[in-house]
């Protein structure tokens, strides 16, 4: 029985990472300037974690296959080096691991959260409630109007609680269910949660922030590949949270354009 | 350290005093192993119903409406009973059974022979903690049965949702008072427990047995203690933070300005993040206190049945106080992307990776130890070495998840389900199989069947397999988490994964059945232990009765003369020498 279980050991190894390296079922593509840097320390992590795995699994299929049952009289033999050589083994291989994927894996941090959005990066809102999220363009005028938490009414579309009537800068925000960019263009979205927590997801894009309620704040990012994908939420926010989504559609320059104007002749 | 054989308390006459609210560690011991089974059938239960209902939404499940009509019109499961169902299955498993069966049952029939003494010192205490957590039960299970049914809101219970009441959803009223109310409680068990765990190791070991002679499942229940008594003491004043938001119109978790249904929530000033800080404060450690006391167990029972120490005695336990430590420092790497500061996330990222290191020390430990081994199958060792598998297969998809950058693809997906199923949910399991085979003829009397054990086994080893390694396939290609269905467009093509999952679920539960027809029938008609000592250890569980009298030992308190794990050495009587025993050894194994 501790062959068979040994054999099984290295099987289920090696099966499980079949679908890795096949890439059976593979992360979505990326349609990000950043997302490259994250998917090298991905793939980094895989080689340091599937080479890890794989070896203390047949170390460990070997060891039970060749010290199992054995015949009488069989003396027990000590690891060859003792404790102490494993110890200095785990701290130089699995320390110096630590140190390169902590170190490199912050480049590819600081390219989503420490490098501030250029100057001309386009400023788009959106708020998450249970359970859409909804988007806020800034108009002609390039400045988003307050929001008024009292002034929120689905019944009256006005999901952001907008004074169009006082607030001189809401007057011409585009409000949209669906968000639409262009591509290669900096986008600086700033997160607003109107009632519990929830989460912005785009795989492509390569970005996954929370909102929090009662503090806003923001990420940035660029698409490169025009076409249409899904906004998810991944917070659980409650009964609908498997339901809450939005599409994202990367555009061409032009294709924004006319969007955006028929958006505005909407409002 | 004591020295005397005096009872703590004598033996009781009646039956409520002798099974019921009984002061012997021994029977509470049995108490939290009977709650912890009970929990995980619940718990089982509910992962069966999640699984059918994620593999087949529409499928009716016979019956399911006479467990709430309005969570299963027509037996078909609406989205928030699944919620609910979810929330319920993590926190029954995570507290009632993972934190109960290896720390609070095997620790307290264990932990007071292993060091010698006759009891715990607080033995009204530890009655306590029994019924104080088994209150905690029913309180969790009530919920089922009133208002709306129970929280929605996960296991992890993120606030504001869990604090605004029942505009937040159903079960978001009463629902989550009854969860927190349960959870409050259910620390203050482990409290109580915790400080006798510690008294016990610290004050009440027997002659001979110093610190570094206790076996290394007496030291890890002894760190796992000092984890739970600094956790679970965060985690209750959270919980009642959150009761008094729902009651008290208190603002602990709730900004101002949130809006739901139009209305402006009557809360101002609430930090929302501060409960996950609470909460995480809490809940990695909570990972080590569940799989730190399956550590020792497998150590144990690995070292008996391979017939030698482990290459180190004290770098394991070093290891285990480590990850103890470091398990405070980490907690961050469950918040990388919920808006706490970005340095922190780096901050909390460096910890994470260097907790790596302790945990492959361990498993180079198991891994070098098995080398020149005189290893014995049988269902405990088994089991134990499954545990280590597991636990490599658990742990490397830490490294992923320790990392920032990656965490912005992988939180909250299924990859994450899948590592900690996998390093604190399976592995955790099968320290607690490996220790029933193991300790079960000590504990009851009786053997268990070993043909059913194995069946036992190679039925969830691999089982747990095909369905927790696929978690991270479907979490790679971004399926996210707590979804009861996928409509996604780019989900869609990954449904016949969680279909293979629900059949690979409902395979391995059966293998659970078989377990608990053995344990059943082994403790009224399993083979009776041929002596005290059927593994032929060496502990002091071993060089008593069995089952063990009232104070133990009887009317000799035990003297130990060497280091728990005298395997196989040179010159000795024979291949294991027994701690109480005299003999002089030219070579033992003891630490220098």
């Amino acid at each position: 029985m501790a062959k068979l279980f040994a054999v099984t050991i290295i099987v289920i190894a090696i099966a499980s990472a079949i679908p890795i390296v096949m890439h059976i079922w593979p992360m979505p593509q990326d349609i990000s300037t950043h997302g490259h840097l994250i998917d090298e320390q991905y793939s980094d992590t895989m080689w340091e974690a599937g080479i890890s795995f794989l070896a203390s699994q047949f170390l460990l299929g070997f060891f039970i296959w060749k010290f199992s049952d054995p015949e009488p009289g069989t003396k027990i033999k000590n690891f060859p080096g003792g404790a102490a050589g494993l110890v200095i083994a785990a701290f130089l291989l699995v320390g110096t691991e630590c140190l390169a994927l902590g170190v490199f894996g912050v480049k590819a941090w600081a390219s989503v959260y420490f490098t501030p959005p250029a100057a001309d990066a386009m400023p788009i809102q959106v708020q998450a409630g249970q359970f859409a999220f909804y988007f806020r363009y800034p108009g002609p005028d390039g400045t988003f109007g307050p929001l008024h938490a009292d002034q929120i009414s689905q019944a009256n579309a006005n999901f952001f609680g907008l004074d169009t009537t006082h607030d001189q800068d809401s007057k011409d925000d585009i409000v949209t269910a669906e968000m639409a960019i262009p591509v290669n263009r900096e986008i600086h979205l700033l997160m607003h949660a109107e009632d519990v927590g929830h989460s912005f997801y785009v795989p492509e894009l390569r970005v996954q922030q929370d909102f929090v309620p009662g503090l806003d704040l923001s990420i940035h990012f660029t698409a490169t590949k025009i076409g249409k994908y899904e906004i998810v939420c991944t917070q659980l926010c409650g009964l609908g949270h498997y339901n809450m989504k939005a599409y994202l559609e990367v555009m061409s320059q032009e294709d924004y354009d006319k969007w955006i104007k028929q958006q505005a002749a909407l409002q | 350290m004591h020295d005397t054989a005096h009872a703590v308390h004598g033996a009781p006459t009646s039956f409520i005093r002798k099974h019921v609210f009984s002061l012997d560690h021994k029977v509470i011991g049995k108490q939290y192993y009977a709650l912890a089974l009970l929990a995980a059938l619940v718990g089982m239960f509910l992962s069966w119903l999640m699984r059918i209902h994620l593999g087949w939404g529409s499928f009716a499940i016979p019956g399911l409406h006479l467990l709430s009509k309005s969570g299963a019109p027509g037996d078909v499961m609406t989205p928030e009973y699944y919620l609910q169902l979810m929330t319920m299955h993590g926190t029954i498993m995570v507290f009632f059974v993972l934190t109960t069966a290896p720390f609070a049952a095997f620790g307290n029939f264990f932990l007071p022979i292993q060091v010698g003494a006759e009891d715990m010192p607080f033995p009204h205490f530890n009655m306590m903690s029994f019924w104080v957590t088994f209150v905690g039960f029913l309180v969790l299970v009530t919920s089922f049965f009133v208002g709306d049914g129970p929280t929605l809101g996960g296991w992890t219970q993120y606030a504001p949702l869990s604090a605004i009441g029942s505009v937040g959803g159903p079960g978001e009223g009463l629902g989550v008072i009854l969860w927190a109310s349960s959870i409050a409680i259910f620390c203050i068990g482990q409290l109580l427990g915790s400080l006798n765990f510690i008294t016990t190791t610290l004050d009440m070991r027997t002659k001979g047995m110093s610190l570094m002679r206790l076996p290394l499942s007496a030291w890890a229940w002894f760190i796992t203690s000092i984890m739970g008594l600094t956790a679970f003491a965060v985690l209750m004043p959270a919980c009642i933070l959150l009761i008094l938001d729902h009651v008290a119109g208190t603002s602990f978790f709730v900004p101002s300005n949130s809006v739901i249904n139009d209305q402006v929530l009557p809360h101002s000033g609430g930090s929302t993040l501060l409960w996950q800080h609470l909460f995480w404060f809490f809940g990695h450690p909570e990972v080590y206190i569940a799989i730190v006391p399956g550590m020792g167990i497998v150590s144990h029972v690995l070292i008996t049945n391979m017939r030698k120490p482990m290459l180190s005695h004290r770098v394991l336990i070093y290891s285990m106080g480590a990850l103890a430590v470091l398990s405070y420092m980490v907690y961050g790497h469950h918040m990388f992307v919920s808006g706490m500061n970005p340095v922190s996330s780096l901050a909390f990222s460096f910890p994470t990776l260097v907790i790596t290191i302790p945990s492959t020390i361990v498993v180079l430990m198991w891994l070098g130890s098995l080398y020149g081994a005189k290893l014995r199958i049988n269902a405990a060792s088994l089991f134990a070495l499954g545990f280590i598998s597991m636990f490599i297969s658990g742990g490397v998809s830490g490294f992923f998840l320790a990392q920032p950058s990656i965490d912005i693809m992988l939180h909250a997906t299924y990859f994450v389900v899948g590592h900690f199923h996998l390093v604190m949910g399976v592995a955790a399991m099968f320290g607690i199989f490996a220790g029933t085979y193991f300790w079960f003829p000590k504990m009851v009397g009786r053997m268990m069947n070993e043909t059913l054990g194995k069946v036992h086994f190679w039925m969830s080893f691999v089982g747990a397999y095909c369905i927790f390694m696929p978690f991270h396939y479907l979490g790679i290609a971004g399926n996210v988490r707590r979804y009861q269905a996928f409509t996604d467009d780019y989900l869609i093509p990954l449904i016949p994964v969680h279909k293979f999952i629900t059949i690979a679920a409902l395979f391995t539960g059966f293998a659970q059945l078989i377990f608990l027809y053995n344990l059943i029938h082994s403790r009224f008609w399993g083979a009776i232990p041929p002596n005290d000592n059927p593994w032929e250890g060496t502990s002091l569980e071993w060089s008593t009765a069995t089952p063990p009298p009232h104070n133990n030992f009887g009317d000799k308190m035990p003297v130990v003369y060497h280091d728990p794990y005298q395997y196989s050495v040179e010159g000795a009587s024979s291949d294991h020498v027994m701690q109480t025993s005299p003999e002089q050894l030219k070579s033992g194994n003891d630490e220098k």
